[in-house]
């Protein structure tokens, strides 16, 4: 056999393109999955007795949140301590932003103490894509504006994989808040480019511009969303980010679209309830299919650490690929 | 003592007098004194132009903010001039909205003598509607325009309300001055930040529908036709609006408009790449989509656009590097309009360069009431000298305005400016041509 | 490319090996086979059916994976990145005698990293090494306690370890690069 000759096939990948996460828009499916799989062995770091691992020994990641957030910070704070790395947690409350200190300006202060990564969630949709083009530090999104959520994006998937062996050709209904909600496009475009079936519900006034495009299915009725559906997306109700006549009141919201026992069983009997948190009960979700058999909102929090392991891993460079993709033996 | 030139060799362009072809213009002062084929030097200093260069009446860019006085940061009234003559104007008329605004003599006689000394275009100022433009009385606009003003404008914002906007229009129908509306619907507007489209819906921007713009222009012209006034639509986007001022103007409305360089090239795809959330794409209005831009090409193309203007809004490199909503809006169009004129309206076969002269000159000199359009003998000496053929790359290191805030930096164009002369004075020549 | 071991050559180290872990332990006492993936887990397992053909005894079997434990990956450039994979330990190894098992000893770097791996998950006894080949060029302070065959290379050669679990045949080739 003679090796020289022979056109290597492609390898399969094994790390990602670029150093930074700014949306789910620039992953390929193979990304993806490539995320999803090494999620599974960070999660099994997450059940020894000692969870800690030496990876990312030495390395500096700034979690800079411009937005209050306990759940998804708390998340990759343990992910980054799991890796070994040097974690800082930078709150900027807004009366910081009063001030008058611009994000820019924060970033380079930051930047010069040699971050490997700064993970940011901001109120404007882009400021990811702001700080990759001025820092050297790797930029994961954890959430900018309305734009894109893409580790919730990637934890969701992993959660549904988990329950369900599989994304393509499932029927997902995500069912809320679409106008303003990152998680939303993050979920479709992960979603469509794995294969799934996606509907897509909420008033007429909460859906967006150009949903159709997206290649999902769009509906203002509930019922029609989750019939036979296997998986059920939540989005909650972004009270505070909206001003201005959506729909009347949230009473009349939970009446036409709340996720309801009564709605729940029009769905396959094996279906999953899924929700980013924190729950709006009695608004988006009845307490009943929140706390539900079929429910896994408390398996999401669980494999968000590890997903994000998994992020801060592969972005972090598991290394580059050598071009002759020979692999150094010990 | 003055001076004599003669323009010897060039392509003469001057739609007003229905002269296009080889003509030689002898300047004689700060007029023009005589137009023919084949000219006597008689002692004037002879510049001798190639045939390909076009020889027109001097543009005039009527909707460019000049930031004197209270922003001195991006933009005063002298390098702002400066800019205008480079991109081949003669002259502009700029917006109100300053810091004080321009709703008083003090302000607008401040404009002035700022463009006097920097002698070179000329500057028209134009006055705001309401007193610091805060929509709720008229501002003192007899005063405004003893004091040099050519039309007043709330520009940054709309007339706020209709009663205000009939009144503005019977007021200054008095004074045969345009009342310059930049028409968008407020509360439709809201916080948005970019076109109300699937773009904008991905990029998760919160967005500003082009009808926003169709209601205000509805509504003003409807007003124009009632109270005899005259109402310019500044900077106009969308489809819808375009079909508002054709139905318009065949009822017989005063009504006159104008269209920005970005509007007929650009679409709200540049917002998404090649640079994501390039606060240099964004301006208010946005731009928009496909249709809406094809839009804007028709009503040059039919004649319903009557003006090319730039909305020149500069800001400050560290205003626009922050996030995309935060930025403000606005981007800088002095030095660039010409070539994007040429390259995409004249070279493509859209429209021919009397049309462009009618747009650029004609017209404006036609709506703001003043001397220009034309190179008739006894015209002011105001001559644009385009070199249609330059090959032109926009960098923008080496603009000449104070801002930068442009999203063609690096675009290549064929067609730019040779010279620009104000009242018989050579204000710039372009060394890249070399001709003047 | 040269074959340095042949299935038949293969199989009868592997024997040879499993009853020198016998006679050097004095029995099975509390032994446990760790393999280093990918391909010291199926050398791993066919020493313990090998053992379990001697002594009629199972031996526990583990798989771990040492990706997040090198020291060359970040920033270095070390070829095509490996895939992590899960490690499944299912027993404790406080207190027990661990056979790590890999496929080629080379550096050394890879062994450094399974012991602290394997600390991190509990104290053994004791640990001793099995690999299939030893190529040499050590760059640590490592030795193995049992060697297949000792091959001999030149840095720039390199040793390919096929096994029929994972790659249909058994063999072990040494590749010499242009």
């Amino acid at each position: 056999m003679d090796v020289a000759q022979q056109a290597p096939a492609a390898p399969p990948l094994t790390a990602l393109r670029t150093k930074h996460l700014l949306g789910i828009a620039d992953l390929s499916a193979e990304e993806i999955v490539l995320v999803l799989e090494t999620a599974e062995a960070m999660k099994e770091v997450g059940q020894r007795t000692i969870k800690k691992v030496p990876t990312l020994r030495g390395r500096t990641v700034i979690n800079l949140f411009f937005e209050p957030s306990t759940r998804t910070r708390t998340s990759f704070e343990i992910a980054e301590k799991r890796l070994s790395a040097d974690t800082l947690n930078v709150a900027i409350a807004s009366s910081s932003v009063v001030k008058g200190e611009t994000l820019v300006d924060t970033a380079m202060n930051l930047e010069a103490m040699s971050p490997s990564m700064i993970v940011l969630r901001h109120a404007s949709s882009g400021a990811c894509h702001l700080l990759a083009r001025i820092c050297k530090a790797g930029i994961v999104n954890a959430g900018d504006g309305m734009h894109e959520h893409p580790t919730q994006a990637l934890l969701d998937a992993f959660t549904i994989r988990e329950r369900k062996g599989r994304i393509a050709g499932l029927k997902i209904a995500i069912v809320g808040d679409l106008l303003h909600s990152r998680v939303l496009r993050s979920n479709v475009l992960l979603l469509t480019k794995l294969g799934a079936e996606v509907w897509v519900c909420a008033p007429r006034t909460l859906i967006p511009v150009g949903m159709k495009q997206m290649g999902v299915r769009v509906t203002t009725r509930v019922e029609e969303a989750v019939r036979d559906a296997d998986v059920i997306m939540m989005l909650r109700i972004q009270l505070e980010r909206m001003q201005g006549a959506y729909f009347p009141s949230q009473r009349e919201y939970f009446t036409t679209f709340g996720m309801t026992e009564a709605r729940v069983v029009l769905a396959k009997p094996d279906v999953i309830i899924m929700h980013p948190g924190p729950i709006n009960r009695g608004v988006e979700i009845a307490s009943e299919v929140a706390d539900g058999k079929a429910s896994v909102i408390l398996d999401q929090v669980a494999n968000g650490v590890a997903v994000r392991m998994a992020v801060l891993y592969l972005l972090a460079g598991g290394a580059a690929e050598s071009a002759d993709g020979a692999e150094k033996t010990s | 003592m003055a001076q004599k030139k003669l323009l010897k060799g060039g392509h003469v362009v001057d739609p007003a007098t229905g002269r296009v072809g080889a003509f030689d213009v002898l300047i004689d002062g700060d007029r023009i004194a005589e137009v023919g084929k084949n000219l006597n030097a008689n002692g004037a200093q002879v510049i001798t132009l190639p045939s390909s260069v076009v020889v027109c009446p001097g543009f005039i860019d009527m909707h460019v903010h000049l930031r004197e006085p209270g922003q001195e940061h991006k933009e005063t009234v002298a390098t702002g001039a400066a800019a205008a003559v480079a991109g081949g104007f003669t002259a502009v008329a700029c917006m109100p909205n300053t810091r004080p605004v321009n709703d008083n003599a003090g302000v607008t006689k401040l404009i002035l003598q700022k463009a006097a000394e920097a002698g070179l275009a000329r500057v028209y100022p134009i006055g705001a509607v309401s007193r610091g433009q805060k929509g709720e009385e008229l501002a003192d606009i007899a005063e405004l325009r003893d004091a040099g003003c050519v039309a007043v404008t709330d520009d940054g914002l709309p007339v706020a309300t209709a009663i205000l906007a009939r009144r503005a229009l019977e007021y200054t129908s008095m004074f045969d001055m345009p009342m310059i509306e930049h028409c968008e619907d407020q509360t439709l507007k809201a916080d948005g930040c970019a076109h109300e489209g699937p773009v904008a819906a991905w990029l998760g921007l919160k967005g500003i529908p082009g009808v926003a713009e169709a209601i205000t222009a509805g509504r003003d012209i409807l007003l124009a036709e009632m109270t005899g006034g005259h109402v310019h639509i500044a900077h106009m986007s969308a489809w819808t609006t375009m079909e508002a001022v054709r139905q318009g103007k065949s009822r017989g409305a005063k009504v006159t408009c104008e269209v920005c360089p970005h509007h007929f090239t650009l679409t709200d795809d540049l917002l998404a790449a090649p640079i994501a959330y390039d606060t240099n794409a964004k301006m208010n209005p946005p731009l928009r989509e496909a249709r809406d831009r094809d839009a804007m090409i028709a009503g040059i193309v039919d004649g319903t656009v009557d003006v090319i203007a730039t909305d020149h809004a500069p800001h400050h490199y560290d205003e626009k590097n922050v996030e995309f909503d935060r930025a403000p809006f606005g981007i800088v169009g002095l030095e660039t309009a010409v070539s994007i004129t040429i390259d995409k309206l004249v070279h493509t076969g859209l429209i021919g360069l009397p049309r462009m002269v009618e747009l650029m000159s004609v017209n404006p000199a036609r709506i703001l009431r003043v001397a220009g359009g034309s190179l008739a003998p006894g015209a002011p000496a105001d001559i644009t000298i385009l070199a249609p053929d330059l090959p032109v790359t926009i960098d923008r290191a080496k603009l000449i305005s104070k801002s930068k805030n442009t999203p063609y930096h690096g675009w290549s164009f064929k067609g730019g400016v040779a010279g620009t002369i104000v009242g018989g004075k050579v204000v710039y020549s372009n060394p890249a041509v070399g001709v003047i | 490319m040269p074959v340095v071991m042949d299935a038949e050559r293969i199989s009868r180290a592997l024997t040879r090996i499993s009853h020198e872990i016998l006679e050097h332990n004095r029995g099975l006492g509390d032994l446990a086979l760790v393999g280093v993936r990918s391909r010291g887990v199926p050398i791993a397992q066919r020493l313990a059916d090998d053992i379990k053909k001697i002594t009629d005894t199972d031996v526990a079997v583990g798989a771990l994976d040492i990706t997040l434990y090198r020291d060359d990956l970040m920033g270095a450039s070390v070829g095509v990145a490996p895939m992590v994979r899960k490690t499944e330990i299912p027993f404790s190894i406080d207190g027990r005698t661990i056979i790590l098992v890999d496929d080629v000893l080379y550096t050394g770097r890879t062994t450094r990293a399974a012991l602290d791996a394997l600390t991190d998950f509990g104290r053994p006894t004791s640990i001793q090494l099995v690999v299939l080949v030893d190529r040499g060029h050590r760059e640590l302070p490592i030795k193995a306690d049992y060697v297949g065959k000792n091959v001999p290379t030149s840095r720039r050669e390199s040793v390919q370890v096929r096994l029929r679990e994972l790659d249909g045949v058994d063999e072990v080739l040494l590749q010499g690069k242009e």
